[in-house]
């Protein structure tokens, strides 16, 4: 659902710009324009016109289930060492419970993706930049490693590499003395997919992650975000987050 | 003065003439020059790389450079002169094959010749990796399909923290 609202604003400005060209063609052109429709064309550079974003329905998020977790694990070759405290971790299932009702609630917590990230406030060297379309990444080419985005980020989202990686995938680049975190599977949007944990989530059939573009009213996270109340964790700190939760 | 140069250079060339065979042996010596593995396509029928080989050779690197920027910071996903396309082109997707710590790899083979240490294998995959979801823009979707799989490792990182609301 998401996939397609989003895909439908590349859709129809291509189709718009080609739609004389391709007038006079039949069957390859079809295919081509099928293919290509599927994703921002890949020599144009993402616009602020887009804001990628998750809402996350805590209400139907299952309790012990670590799918999303799993899924972005695997997409981005996250290998541990068996040391909790230190291994990468791009989302994390966090458990909340109220000690006077008893009540529990698990909700997967992952970068925020905010519209004024702290990471990028503090980076000495711009590694940790805001894309146009509201995607924050590290670019580890410039990254010293200094940690100062770790400590600004109010949400533990970023990890340290400590130790030396091997065999990275091409999509996922990761190295040793570079801080990491989610990247809403940059790769996977860039072709006009989901993120791995979206996609996991909804295969499982638990539909708690809807992502898509927020500045798109037809999108579903935008449809959804208008129809119920959500939250961004710490709002007070008004960062305008890109994570949007219901049901906390 | 001319007439003294002129002299030796006379001398140099008769020295030349007189050692020929060893002078012949070492100009014509290719064990000294590196081994560089050939690539497994070719860009086009004229060309064999994405530029010519001689304008790849001398500056590939900046290739890459400007497009590590366009990808990383523009989203600009082209493939022509990404690092990923480089290597699924140069570097053989067999289990086997070399990796870039050996000299046999398609860029060490060269870089270590010249003695010009790179650090882009530290974080990038030295060698086409097959992934559960290959890339749908991909080019090269048959040498993504036949590259080799890596071993999943169970990663142990803490899945959960519970946080308790007095």
């Amino acid at each position: 659902m998401t996939d397609n609202a989003n895909i439908d604003t590349y859709r129809r400005r291509f189709l718009g710009n080609t739609a004389t060209a391709i007038a006079g063609l039949s069957v390859a052109p079809g295919v081509f324009l099928h293919e290509v429709a599927q994703a921002r064309p890949a020599d144009e550079a993402v616009t602020s016109d887009v804001r990628w974003g998750m809402l996350i329905d805590t209400n139907k998020c299952a309790n012990g289930c670590t799918d999303c977790v799993t899924s972005c694990n695997d997409e981005h070759g996250l290998t541990g060492h068996g040391r909790p405290e230190t291994d990468a971790q791009w989302i994390r299932k966090v458990d909340l419970r109220d000690k006077q009702t008893g009540h529990t609630q698990s909700l997967p917590l992952l970068c925020q993706h905010c519209e004024h990230p702290p990471c990028v406030d503090v980076c000495p060297t711009g590694a940790s930049f805001k894309r146009a379309d509201g995607i924050v990444l590290v670019d580890k080419h410039i990254c010293i490693g200094c940690r100062y985005c770790m400590m600004a980020c109010p949400y533990k989202a970023r990890s340290f590499i400590h130790e030396a990686l091997q065999d990275q995938l091409p999509h996922a680049p990761r190295g040793k003395g570079t801080v990491e975190s989610c990247t809403f599977c940059v790769h996977r949007v860039d072709e006009g997919r989901t993120p791995a944990c979206v996609e996991a989530c909804t295969a499982e059939n638990h539909n708690a992650m809807v992502f898509g573009d927020i500045n798109d009213p037809d999108s579903e996270i935008a449809m959804q975000l208008k129809q119920h109340s959500s939250r961004q964790i710490r709002a007070d700190l008004n960062l305008n987050t890109g994570v949007r939760y219901r049901g906390i | 003065m001319q007439n003294l140069m002129q002299t030796s250079l006379r001398i140099l060339l008769a020295l030349s003439v007189v050692a020929g065979l060893p002078a012949a042996a070492w100009a014509g010596d290719d064990s000294l020059l590196p081994v560089v593995p050939q690539a497994q396509d070719r860009y086009s029928k004229t060309q064999g790389c994405v530029e010519p080989t001689t304008e790849m050779r001398k500056n590939h690197m900046e290739y890459i450079l400007h497009q590590r920027d366009e990808t990383m910071h523009r989203g600009i996903r082209t493939r022509q002169y990404s690092l990923e396309q480089c290597i699924n082109c140069h570097v053989s997707d067999a289990p086997d094959a070399p990796r870039v710590s050996s000299d046999e790899h398609f860029c060490n083979s060269c870089h270590s010749y010249a003695a010009v240490s790179i650090d882009c294998f530290q974080c990038h995959a030295d060698r086409p990796v097959k992934t559960p979801n290959p890339h749908a823009l991909s080019g090269h979707a048959k040498s993504a399909n036949q590259a080799a799989v890596l071993p999943a490792e169970p990663h142990q990182a803490l899945a959960t923290e519970v946080i308790s609301n007095d």
